[in-house]
């Protein structure tokens, strides 16, 4: 219990907090049903009226809130609170279109706080701590989220936020940082510089990072992990539901603890909106418990998650998620099987290739085919080898034959922020 | 200790309880707050067994949404009306006796704890042999809440004590029953419709409007910051904090 920020709720047994789950999603729903009009009308719609959920297996009865929905909401339209109790706004980081907007209320932003104080506990973080908090400090919602748990703490804060890579590092030399919250390709490229530089990551006195905001890999966080020589630790949160301090992991890294005095989770399979069991893989799907700017009812989050509900050997109780494999909307379906582009990356950084890579998929004679295009620093005349030993390890570990290519360093071109592209040439 | 969940309350064919979970712990106090006609008192009212009720009610563990009022009392589930309704020909003496009729015939019990209500409330003490219709509205709260504890309540039900009282009275009888639940950790489920009140006695508040909670959490939390609660309460909130 000692790197718990808030042992009362991250230890609680499961009927107790099943208990508090049910009151608050009760308040949830009628706030939302009273003062979202979208709300109203999906419980309208349904015939069903906030009152006649009252077990938190009904809730599967309330249709789901998409994306989509939030997006024809813009800019207000799903908060739940007149603009001048709204203290804080945040946006989605949306790359495409317009984003989401988000509210907070004073109470909203100190449940926040608290939150994220719980991520960073659990990395067990203290006041001796200096945290480089390398999230851009501005509507998206990192910076100012871990900003906040971690000054509960007492950790010493560097608001780092977007500045360059050369300018990081060096803070993060000359002001001795021991933690660093960024996006996981953030630190991988911290990494790389400190090799360009010549400085012995030992040297430095970084020991942890929290990373998250986008999906990575077990072999991301091995890299990341001994270019920096440092602990990785995964957390999970989105801005539709409130930003970073959904969940976490903890020292035991055996899943992500979702913070369910806050959010009830559900994974559904994505294709039907079926509930699926604990353990079964599928679309994560979220329903704030305590949000009272922006309530979220049955959030469809893209993730895809499964679910354990068996304590954490750390001593917590709370549900924890596998890390995040990929995004619904990433699965590729290649001859009725699924694969994300997760799985392809990992065998790839296994073989120290990459990490920029492209996955074309194409049709011969009416059969799915699919290469993978990837950088690799090898020599020409040791190519050919690598690349089938690569090939062979596609057939063992997914069960499908994928030709792979590899290129010169740089002739992969990627879209900014993105490390991975998908061209599908099938017609379908 | 005790748990609620999905509570609906019926008078005819009106539903005044839409719904409602909550929960209590062994010394703890928790108040329903929210104005007039929230089903506030219909919550006390399910919880004594007098109104006709839906849902799960489990005390420690036990399901007991369908028992009678008088065992529920025999449960130690005691409530205390609103409007005292104390009996008004019988003595102070024998309102309370008729208090611990669920110890008929366990003399000495009844005497120690009748001591201890003497004790608690010095005045009733001073008007044992007088007419309970002659005392004061303060004295008849003390004696409605002292004719409760002569049934040995473990969770007490406490609906609107303050109402009609001074303040000098009010203070000095929630000064009473935060020494029971320190000292006896007796639990208290509080309906008040006077919110600082409330939320400066309990440790948790629901805040209740139309037959649903709305808004629940420690009373801290929603002392020192009632922002939103206008939000919540929409016009319902005019006058809710004085």
């Amino acid at each position: 219990m000692k790197w718990m920020w808030d042992p009362k709720y991250e230890t609680m047994d499961r009927e107790e907090l099943e208990q508090i789950q049910l009151e608050r999603l009760q308040s949830t729903l009628h706030h939302a049903y009273r003062h979202v009009p979208f709300y109203q009308s999906l419980f309208d719609k349904s015939g069903i009226g906030p009152g006649d959920i009252n077990s938190l297996q009904e809730l599967r009865e309330v249709p789901f809130t998409t994306k989509g929905d939030l997006l024809r909401g813009f800019p207000y339209d799903f908060f739940a609170v007149p603009l001048a109790k709204v203290a804080r706004i945040h946006t989605s980081s949306g790359t495409t279109g317009r984003p989401i907007v988000v509210g907070y209320t004073r109470r909203d932003l100190q449940h926040w706080g608290h939150l994220n104080a719980r991520v960073l506990m659990a990395g067990e973080l203290g006041e001796r701590d200096v945290l480089q908090v390398s999230f851009n400090y501005g509507l998206f919602t990192g910076g100012f989220g871990f900003h906040a748990g971690a000054e509960l703490i007492g950790v010493t804060v560097i608001p780092a936020s977007a500045m360059g890579i050369s300018r990081q590092i060096s803070v993060m030399i000359n002001f001795k940082t021991t933690a660093l919250v960024s996006l996981p390709s953030h630190a991988l490229r911290i990494g790389h510089c400190l090799r360009e530089m010549g400085v012995e990551p030992k040297d430095t006195s970084l020991r942890v990072g929290f990373f998250g905001a986008e999906p990575w890999s077990e072999a991301i966080r091995h890299q990341i992990e001994d270019h920096l020589s440092i602990r990785a630790l995964d957390n999970y949160g989105l801005a539709e539901v409130g930003g970073p301090g959904v969940a976490f992991e903890c020292q035991y890294r055996n899943g992500l603890h979702i913070n369910e005095d806050h959010f009830y989770p559900e994974v559904i399979n994505p294709t039907t909106g079926e509930a699926l069991g604990p353990g079964e893989e599928g679309e994560l799907v979220l329903t704030t418990l305590t949000k009272e700017a922006f309530p979220m009812v049955r959030f469809r989050t893209g993730d895809l998650t499964s679910l354990e509900y068996k304590p954490c050997e750390c001593g917590g109780t709370l549900v924890r998620m596998a890390r995040v494999k990929g995004r619904v909307d990433d699965m590729l379906i290649i001859r009725g099987i699924n694969l994300f582009p997760s799985q392809i990356e990992d065998i790839l950084l296994s073989f120290e290739v990459g990490p920029n890579y492209l996955i074309r998929l194409y049709r011969e004679e009416g059969l799915d085919q699919m290469e993978v295009q990837v950088e690799s620093p090898v020599a020409g005349g040791e190519r050919a080898p690598l690349a089938s030993r690569i090939m062979k390890e596609f057939l063992d570990r997914l069960g499908l034959d994928i030709t792979v290519k590899l290129l010169e360093p740089g002739t992969i071109e990627v879209s900014k922020g993105k490390q991975r592209a998908v061209v599908d040439e099938r017609e379908i | 200790m005790l748990r609620v969940r999905g509570l609906k309350v019926y008078y005819g064919r009106i539903q005044a309880v839409k719904g409602v979970s909550f929960h209590l712990y062994e010394g703890e106090a928790i108040a329903f707050i929210g104005p007039n006609g929230a089903g506030k008192s219909s919550i006390l009212m399910a919880l004594s067994g007098v109104a006709k009720r839906e849902g799960e009610i489990r005390l420690k563990g036990r399901e007991i949404s369908r028992l009678a009022p008088h065992e529920l009392v025999k449960m130690g589930i005691i409530q205390v009306p609103e409007g005292r309704q104390v009996f008004p020909t019988l003595t102070v003496e024998e309102n309370l006796l008729l208090g611990g009729f669920n110890r008929k015939g366990e003399k000495g019990w009844i005497k120690k704890t009748m001591e201890w209500v003497w004790s608690l409330f010095p005045p009733l003490a001073e008007r044992k042999r007088q007419l309970a219709g002659s005392l004061s509205g303060g004295e008849q709260q003390m004696l409605a809440l002292g004719r409760a504890l002569m049934g040995d309540p473990r969770i007490l039900l406490l609906d609107e004590p303050s109402l009609g009282l001074a303040p000098m009275i009010v203070e000095e009888i929630y000064t009473t029953l935060k020494k029971l639940r320190e000292e006896c950790s007796l639990s208290i489920v509080l309906v008040e419709q006077n919110a600082r009140l409330a939320l400066n006695f309990a440790q948790r508040a629901y805040v209740m409007e139309s037959g649903a909670v709305i808004l629940s959490g420690e009373t801290g939390m929603l002392r020192r910051d009632d922002t939103v609660l206008d939000v919540y309460l929409g016009r319902a909130r005019e006058g809710f904090f004085e």
